[in-house]
């Protein structure tokens, strides 16, 4: 079947606004994603009829919310294929999922004189929890090598490893270049090592079927607002073995068994790891958005998406005094590039009167930027609610930006 | 003839913005701006008197001459810099207490107010602040002489 661009189109509503009186183009999937009117209506619902707090009540409502957030938490584990419903976590976003893991898995299994690996190509959020635990424990980071097109270089990453290494920290997708890792032949290295690996999922899920146990990833992180859900939403699946080995992150209610002031005994998994009323409304969305997505086909948006990555290549590297950068083999939709003597801040103001919504600076990844000698690159996310008349609009606004820096 | 006020500039800065309807002629005016602002001597692009923005860079150097704070800056970004000239032709000469207490209502009224938006995070408010602590540290260091 077709893929029914213009029906997708109709399922956002915000795709019909306009923006400084053009209408929009949103070219910023990779910060966050648009939601399907399906999603929004779901947590309107909730709101409005079934609103109560989860794993608490005696209460008819309370009853129905729980049955819903665990149902929820089934979508997501059939989404990903998880083995089990209890290695499903629910987080505030891959932030909060890194930083759990590495906070606890770190306590148990990291000391001084360990090392983390973790690749050049990551994001912030996929360093600094690493870099803190590293300063707390005494232990240090080692970081795989890149070539020019951003690729990383398989061969120095395998000499990385030591007796000491602990784990591996790994972008599954870079969000500064779309380049796709072959993550799960770097798994099969580590686990040949003894080290399990986590992988951050954030720029993956949304544009190809991920199967953590195919890749047999111990920890597989990822969020919901990047992929069609809400705000403030993310998943952090792990292995059931690990899982019961580590000790929990954050505490409070709901993740405890027994509680006195003499001691306190933790829940069983996976509500050992979800202190708090957890983000019920969001998770609920994030299972619509999950539904959404199954529904439209991961393959058919795969392949769609990789139509508007060749054409937006064919396009822009039509064009004058445009640098594309990191053209490498496997990626997502995204296109990073420069304007020759124009300071990619100035593009993007002009670029942005035009409604075009990119991004521009250092994408969270300055490591990454320095390794290129760049101070910043202007960043188009595309994703499968875009079209080729869009990436001509981009290419009409570039032009004109060329014209008046000139 | 006695100097202008702040007040008065930035009314005349906003009636030269006035014949501008469409958004396109004022930033090319930014642009023009930006061209004939000096700018700052590369010796001082210095971590010393950078002010970091997450999307442009400014520098900001600040002398005292005859009781009158003289600004120099410069930016790696184009229309950063026009906001800058902007800024300095306002701001530059003038005594530490007429900057420190001036409101700044022009930026808004020619229609560029997202340019000094913190959400920008193009330097620019952190530019201002810092014009007006170096117009605070002068006023108190000529109080304590």
């Amino acid at each position: 079947m077709a893929f029914d661009i213009e029906k997708i189109r109709n399922d956002f509503p915000i795709l019909q606004r306009r923006v400084h009186n053009k209408p929009f183009v949103y070219f910023d999937n990779a910060a966050t994603t648009q939601k399907p009117l399906r999603v929004i209506e779901r947590m309107d619902k909730i709101y409005l009829e079934t609103n109560s707090n989860i794993h608490r009540g005696i209460h008819y409502l309370s009853d129905v919310s729980t049955r819903q957030f665990e149902e929820a938490r089934e979508t997501v584990r059939k989404f990903i294929n998880a083995g089990n419903d209890h290695e499903v976590i629910f987080t505030s976003g891959t932030t909060a999922g890194i930083n759990m893991v590495a906070f606890s898995y770190g306590e148990k299994y990291v000391s001084e004189g360990d090392e983390i690996i973790i690749s050049s190509l990551e994001h912030h959020s996929n360093i600094v929890p690493w870099q803190m635990l590293c300063e707390r424990k005494g232990a240090s980071l080692k970081v795989i090598p890149i070539n020019d097109y951003g690729e990383l270089l398989i061969d120095e990453y395998e000499k990385l490893f030591s007796s000491k290494t602990r784990i591996v920290a790994l972008t599954h997708v870079a969000n500064s270049t779309g380049t796709k890792n072959p993550v799960k032949k770097m798994i099969g290295t580590a686990h040949r090592n003894g080290v399990p690996v986590l992988v951050d999922g954030a720029q993956a899920v949304q544009h190809g079927k991920v199967d953590v146990q195919e890749l047999d990833a111990d920890f597989y992180v990822f969020s919901g607002h990047k992929m069609y859900g809400p705000t403030g939403t993310g998943v952090v699946y792990g292995k059931e073995s690990i899982l019961e080995e580590i000790p929990p992150w954050q505490t409070g209610g709901e993740m405890v068994d027994q509680v006195t002031f003499g001691k306190t005994t933790f829940n069983r998994l996976p509500f050992k790891f979800e202190a708090g009323t957890p983000n019920y409304t969001g998770v609920i969305g994030l299972a619509a958005a999950i539904q959404y997505i199954e529904e439209t086909g991961l393959n058919d948006i795969a392949s769609y998406e990789k139509e508007l990555l060749d054409y937006g290549n064919k396009r822009l590297s039509e064009i004058d005094g445009l640098n594309l950068f990191w053209e490498a083999e496997n990626k997502i939709s995204i296109f990073s590039f420069i304007l020759e003597g124009i300071h990619p801040y100035d593009a993007g103001m002009i670029i942005d009167k035009y409604g075009i919504a990119v991004r521009t600076g250092n994408h969270c990844a300055q490591p990454f930027m320095e390794r290129f000698g760049i101070g910043g690159t202007i960043r188009a996310s595309l994703v499968f609610y875009n079209t080729c008349e869009e990436i001509d609009r981009l290419c009409e606004a570039i032009e004109k930006v060329k014209e008046m820096f000139s | 003839m006695a100097e202008k006020t702040i007040t008065e500039v930035q009314d005349e800065i906003i009636e030269e913005f006035e014949i501008f309807d469409e958004w396109l002629d004022k930033y090319n005016y930014l642009i023009e701006l930006s061209q004939s602002l000096p700018g700052i001597d590369d010796k001082y692009k210095s971590p010393e008197y950078l002010i970091e923005g997450c999307q442009s860079r400014v520098w900001l150097r600040a002398e005292m001459e005859n009781s009158k704070v003289k600004y120099t800056a410069d930016s790696d970004a184009i229309i950063t810099k026009g906001i800058i000239a902007l800024l300095i032709r306002l701001l530059s000469g003038r005594k530490p207490e007429e900057i420190i207490n001036t409101d700044l209502y022009f930026i808004d009224r020619i229609g560029l107010k997202e340019n000094l938006s913190p959400a920008r995070s193009n330097g620019l408010v952190s530019m201002i602040k810092q014009m007006k602590l170096y117009a605070l540290a002068y006023q108190t260091k000529s109080k304590n002489e």
